[in-house]
């Protein structure tokens, strides 16, 4: 199956994979941003591969890591084929300055709550999602929890001494 | 040599405290709510096995205006820390509040942006129930201390604290 | 005037018939549903964010507290995860103990659903005989690791100590205990009228909209999609056992409480098995550097100890590069994707959480339906709050 994969997204859209890794014996391709929806709707209409089901999609920051290089966010795409039992992965390096990517709700009513949580947690955008508001956290939230640069909490000041000073930020 | 002799056998003497407190104690109506892990040991306590229902407790009210005990029982996030408050506020007097649990108490292992470091932020809490979970037992210690603490309690305090709370 | 023609109702956070604190906008036209929007986040913990800032060890125990219906899932499939990126073998009576526990997990689960589900459909002394049995399960659970529910009992590597001297005795009485109330259950309800008329036709879903909402676990089987983590891709050394995937038909409420029950049936079949052919041998892997060494070295073997000081103080450096490992929880496909940096500590702990992506198919399941049949639906869902919002 394994090979069936890579042959078909290679010979359909061989200039939009930029690479190909099997860390763990896990298959994953990097792609082009705009290549996206179409990859996927060409999965998804595969009558051979049976690529139907949309496992997850998430995202990773790479904010001050060597990989930041390639772009600082890098979303993940989990799909899966049940009727080959076989999990690949589709990586998208979005840059850091707004974030924003086609979105699959069209093509998967399923991704629309995991596109809310992906822009609710990392501030990526998803173009075309119909209702793409916070989920999680608190309307009134500001910023993106789970960026990097998000401090994981503040020390709140407890003492007379001190009240005036800044909080102490925890990473 | 007093009036006591004088007084027939139904009859009892007591002080108005002791009334009160008594059928405070006896009458406990818990809001039934759960928040997290704690509110599974919290079922068990109340299923058959630990049968919270040999101290009168097992009615849990599913509306605040009826109940007079709020169990927090599991971490409270920003984002349901308003409701609570509301709640809390809808029950009528007199109330009490036990913490259950670590995160209820102080944040528990969560020490993040998203939990309130504890439900006392916001309400006042009478027992702190440790554990994570605590077990039904725990809790049920709980419960007994909470006990004891409103048999000590006197009305005039309970005037002025209730204006305090309220106002 | 305008004629108001709809009726907006808010269900939650505080109800006691969503589980915790789910709160549905329901919009009702007459008895008639026209929209349902489910508004989760009241149990936000930031799970995610706290496992990314601790040690690989340490993060296990955030894992128990997400689904807190089956903390040892969690853990196994945390660990199964992290085992993959370290490239860790664990021996093999390590799997086998492990499948027993994460089987007990799911009969554990799944009387806890079987009673809130029946309470909320006005069954209510179905909660008072699951939970008679959960506590033999929780049992078991205690003399593991001590705890009732948060065990954290199953590590990287291997398992927290020796499985305890009278395992085999406790899980055996559970199991009984667990046969015996299943008959108790089936003549409570798979043949109450009340029951069947609320639960027949109701929330249906079928295979195709099941596989495009992403659904997985029982709200997938439920619709007749043949599908099971333990059989496509087998861990932890499933493809020992002998058992069956149960599956429904017409992918109603009523066919998801026909398939849970059957799947406690074939959850006590692996586990007798697991039981009869447990293999002898150490309970942990010996990867030095990566996983603990066994406690009794450690008193009495000089590298043992520092090994043992050096994974505790300052945990085992992960690769660069990300890995996904998905197990069938009792809620669904419940997989964590870990990303390592080439430091301590994970970049990136995703939880797949199944009851989440569940739950956003809730206004499929009941638009165009009877509002009393909401709280049919969000029950045969079968969600954990902790495990929706994390
Ligand atoms: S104290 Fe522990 S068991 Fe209770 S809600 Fe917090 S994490 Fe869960």
């Amino acid at each position: 199956m394994e090979e069936q994969v890579r042959g078909f997204i290679k010979d359909r859209f061989g200039e939009a994979v930029i690479r190909e890794d099997d860390f763990r014996g896990e298959q994953s391709f990097y792609i082009k941003q705009e290549a996206l929806v179409e990859i996927c709707q060409a999965f998804l209409e595969d009558n051979e591969l049976q690529v139907t089901f949309l496992s997850d999609i998430t995202a990773v920051d790479w904010l001050g890591h060597e990989r930041e290089n390639e772009g600082r966010f890098e979303l993940i795409y989990n799909l899966y084929s049940l009727t080959h039992a076989h999990r690949f992965f589709l990586k998208v390096h979005l840059p850091s300055e707004a974030p924003r990517i086609a979105s699959l709700c069209d093509l998967w009513p399923g991704a629309n709550w995991m596109e809310r949580e992906v822009f609710d947690l990392f501030g990526v955008e998803f173009v075309g999602h119909p209702d793409l508001t916070r989920i999680l956290t608190p309307d009134d939230l500001e910023g993106h929890p789970l960026r990097k640069d998000f401090p994981l909490t503040y020390e709140q000041p407890q003492f007379s001494w001190n009240k005036d000073e800044p909080p102490e930020v925890i990473r | 040599m007093g009036i006591e002799e004088k007084i027939p056998d139904s009859i009892i003497l007591t002080t108005l405290d002791k009334m009160v407190n008594w059928s405070h104690r006896r009458s406990m109506w818990p809001l039934g709510f759960g928040l997290a892990c704690c509110a599974i040991e919290m079922m068990s306590t109340f299923a058959p096995h630990f049968d919270l229902a040999r101290y009168g407790m097992e009615v849990m009210r599913p509306s605040p205006r009826q109940a007079d005990l709020m169990i927090v029982a599991g971490r409270v996030s920003m984002k349901m820390a308003p409701v609570i408050k509301t709640l809390y506020e809808q029950m009528p007097n007199p109330k009490w509040v036990i913490a259950m649990g670590a995160c209820a108490s102080c944040g528990g292992v969560f020490n993040n942006y998203a939990v309130l470091q504890g439900v006392d932020r916001i309400i006042p809490v009478d027992i702190y129930v440790p554990g994570c979970p605590p077990r039904p037992e725990q809790l049920m210690d709980g419960i007994l201390k909470l006990y004891e603490k409103v048999d000590k309690e006197s009305l005039k305090d309970k005037r002025e604290d209730w204006g305090r709370r309220v106002g | 005037m305008p004629e108001q023609k709809t009726v907006t109702l808010n269900m939650g956070p505080q109800h006691p018939s969503t589980h915790g604190v789910l709160r549905v906008v329901v919009e009702l036209d007459g008895e008639r549903v026209v929209k349902a929007t489910p508004v989760v986040g009241y149990l936000h913990t930031g799970i995610e964010k706290t496992m990314e800032s601790k040690l690989y060890y340490q993060a296990l125990v955030c894992t128990d507290r997400m689904d807190y219906l089956a903390p040892m899932s969690n853990n196994l499939g945390y660990c199964l995860a992290v085992e993959k990126l370290m490239d860790i073998e664990v021996p093999e009576k390590v799997q086998w103990a492990r499948v027993c526990l994460a089987e007990l997990t799911r009969i554990k689960s799944h009387l806890v659903w079987l009673g809130t589900h029946s309470i909320d459909l006005g069954a209510m002394s179905m909660l008072l005989y699951t939970f008679r049995d959960r506590e033999s399960i929780i049992d078991v659970y205690e003399a593991c690791g001590g705890q009732r529910m948060m065990t954290s009992y199953i590590r990287i590597g291997g398992l927290a100590h020796e499985l305890p001297v009278d395992f085999d005795k406790k899980v055996r009485r559970a199991v009984k205990q667990v046969n015996e109330g299943l008959a108790d259950y089936e003549n409570l309800l798979t043949n109450n009228e009340i029951f069947i008329n609320r639960t027949r036709n109701v929330a249906v879903i079928s295979a195709e909209d099941a596989i495009a909402w992403s659904l997985s676990g029982p709200m997938l089987r439920g619709s007749g999609v043949k599908h099971d983590l333990r059989k496509a891709n087998p861990y932890s050394g499933y493809e020992n056992f002998d058992f069956e995937i149960a599956y429904g038909e017409k992918g109603d409420a009523y066919d998801r409480y026909l398939l849970r029950l059957k799947e406690i049936r074939q959850s006590l079949r692996i586990i007798n098995q697991a039981l009869d052919g447990m293999p002898e041998g150490p309970y942990r892997a010996r990867v030095p550097g990566v996983v603990l060494p066994p406690k009794e070295d450690v008193l009495y073997k000089m590298e043992s100890m520092i090994f043992h000081f050096k994974i505790i103080t300052e945990g085992f450096k992960a690769p660069v590069g990300s890995i996904y490992q998905a197990i069938e929880s009792p809620k669904g496909e419940l997989g964590f994707l870990i990303t390592g940096d080439g430091s301590n500590r994970p970049r990136r702990v995703r939880v797949r959480p199944p009851s989440f992506i569940n739950l956003a198919s809730l206004p499929r399941l009941v638009e165009g339906g009877m509002f009393s049949d909401v709280v049919c639906a969000i029950g045969s869902i079968d969600i954990v709050l902790g495990e929706v919002d994390r």
